[in-house]
């Protein structure tokens, strides 16, 4: 198990040095990250990554020949993504099987790592990542993509780039890093926005979503935000894949 | 940069090489002056080739690999064998080295049977086998396990010094299918075991240096 501890030396635009979130954090700091990989014995790939409280778990299969036969493509791979939060991750326990938002974020996710994966010679083949998330404390499809990335790579699936994927959120006026629960439910002054984002090594963008009120200034100080959460990540899932022995 | 010790463990993206000095083999790709890996595995340099070698993942069939399969069902002229990948693979009646009954396949090979087999192509409809070489065929007898595809290597050793080594000391006969599986013939079955054992021996330690010499001490040491 690969730990990580996140310093922050870098100073960030702030307008208001006396800005303090709820547990403390300093607004560039991202919760302590832990990453393991080949943690299921029976995928082909996987791994887990947690961003505190956060824990998602990916399993990769394939590739494989693609079931049902008419949703082959006999030119090129598919990617299928499975997003699935478990009942008791969250503190009220959720109604378990698909919903709503469990399909949407699977098809963001398999958005947020097509770019990065070199399966067009799979002909009428298919890969599947099923993401598990078994604790919750919001940024769920960012450590799901994270995961999801170090299952792919443990698969052996050749891939352009890796990639890392981070929340930003806006709270009232304030930027910051890795957002969790009690900041996701912000209310003070123009209240929450949640941007997760998703970059690769190159600091290429594969994902971004936003819904809320931002400036596009603002959106441009996320990003780069972003840039510098998403290379001590890339760091940690590079680190955790080489001392992986078996 | 060509002995065992320069090998490294590489990401998908990483820069293996700068330069316009490399090639790029299987598994990297020259992205600008870089050589990048696409794969994670070791990397590995030999006469300016690099390549990479995976270290996990489902095995991909290539042309020329000798397989161990399981025949799966019976067609009017040849027989589907299940080798363990994606794609279906084919025997076709024109592969095999003698006079077939056609309406008789399952007297040369009937569902259930494992045969060794070459791969002589890979296309878009899956993969073609022959039994047209010596040492191919239908096995009758023997002991059949699977281990880790990517493993195979390790296990055949360096020119085949490994699997050398595992004959000479249990006596016994091994053929390795790339596809993981291996078929262990030997006098008794304790022999056969042994032989198991020892290919379990290396797979458990495959990131080790010097893998020979530390299975010739185990030799030494379980004959006691």
């Amino acid at each position: 198990m690969t730990t990580f501890k996140s310093k922050s030396e870098i100073s960030t635009q702030t307008n208001k040095d006396s800005f303090e979130r709820p547990d403390g954090r300093k607004i560039d700091e991202i919760r302590p990250m832990k990453a393991k990989v080949g943690i299921i014995p029976n995928a082909d790939g996987s791994a887990m990554f947690s961003f505190g409280d956060t824990i998602a778990i990916a399993a990769v299969y394939g590739p494989r020949k693609m079931h049902p036969q008419h949703s082959q493509d006999p030119e090129k791979g598919t990617l299928r993504c499975n997003y699935n939060m478990l009942s008791f991750s969250v503190t009220d326990r959720i109604r378990p099987g698909p919903s709503r938002r469990s399909t949407e974020i699977s098809k963001i996710t398999e958005w947020a790592l097509e770019p990065i994966l070199m399966i067009d010679k799979f002909n009428s083949m298919v890969i599947d990542v099923h993401i598990h998330i078994i604790q919750a404390n919001a940024s769920t499809r960012c450590a799901g993509i994270n995961a999801a990335a170090l299952a792919l790579a443990h698969a052996g699936i050749p891939m352009r780039d890796m990639v890392s994927s981070v929340s930003i959120g806006k709270l009232d006026k304030q930027l910051v890093v890795d957002v969790n629960k009690d900041e996701e439910d912000w209310e003070e002054g123009e209240g929450a926005t949640d941007i997760p984002i998703t970059l690769t090594s190159n600091g290429e963008i594969t994902h971004i979503q936003l819904d809320g009120k931002i400036t596009s200034k603002e959106l441009k100080d996320a990003i780069e935000l972003a840039k510098k959460a998403t290379k001590q990540i890339y760091e940690l899932q590079k680190k955790t894949l080489k001392e992986m022995k078996e | 940069m060509s002995d065992e010790s320069s090998r490294k463990i590489v990401i998908p993206g990483e820069i293996i090489e700068r330069g316009n000095d490399f090639l790029p083999g299987e598994g990297t790709e020259k992205r600008g002056e870089d050589i990048i890996a696409l794969k994670y595995g070791l990397a590995e340099e030999s006469n300016n080739l690099v390549k990479v070698i995976p270290l996990s993942g489902v095995y991909l069939p290539r042309r020329g690999n000798v397989v161990i399969g399981k025949v799966e069902n019976i067609t009017f002229n040849g027989w589907v064998v299940d080798i363990g990948c994606a794609d279906g693979a084919f025997i076709s009646l024109m592969e095999v080295p003698r006079f077939v009954n056609k309406n008789e396949l399952d007297e040369v090979m009937d569902i259930g049977d494992m045969v060794v087999a070459k791969i002589i192509g890979v296309n878009k409809r899956g993969v073609d086998l022959t039994l047209k070489i010596r040492g191919l065929g239908k096995i009758d007898e023997g002991l059949i396990f699977k281990i880790n595809p990517n493993k195979v290597p390790r296990v055949i050793g360096k020119e085949g010094s490994m699997i050398k080594l595992i004959k000479d000391e249990t006596g016994c006969d091994i053929t390795v299918g790339q596809n993981g599986l291996m078929w262990i013939q030997g006098d008794s079955i304790d022999k056969e075991l042994k032989a198991k054992e020892a290919v379990m021996f290396i797979t458990e330690r495959s990131f080790i240096k010097g893998l020979t010499e530390e299975l010739k001490k185990w030799f030494e040491g379980n004959k006691k």
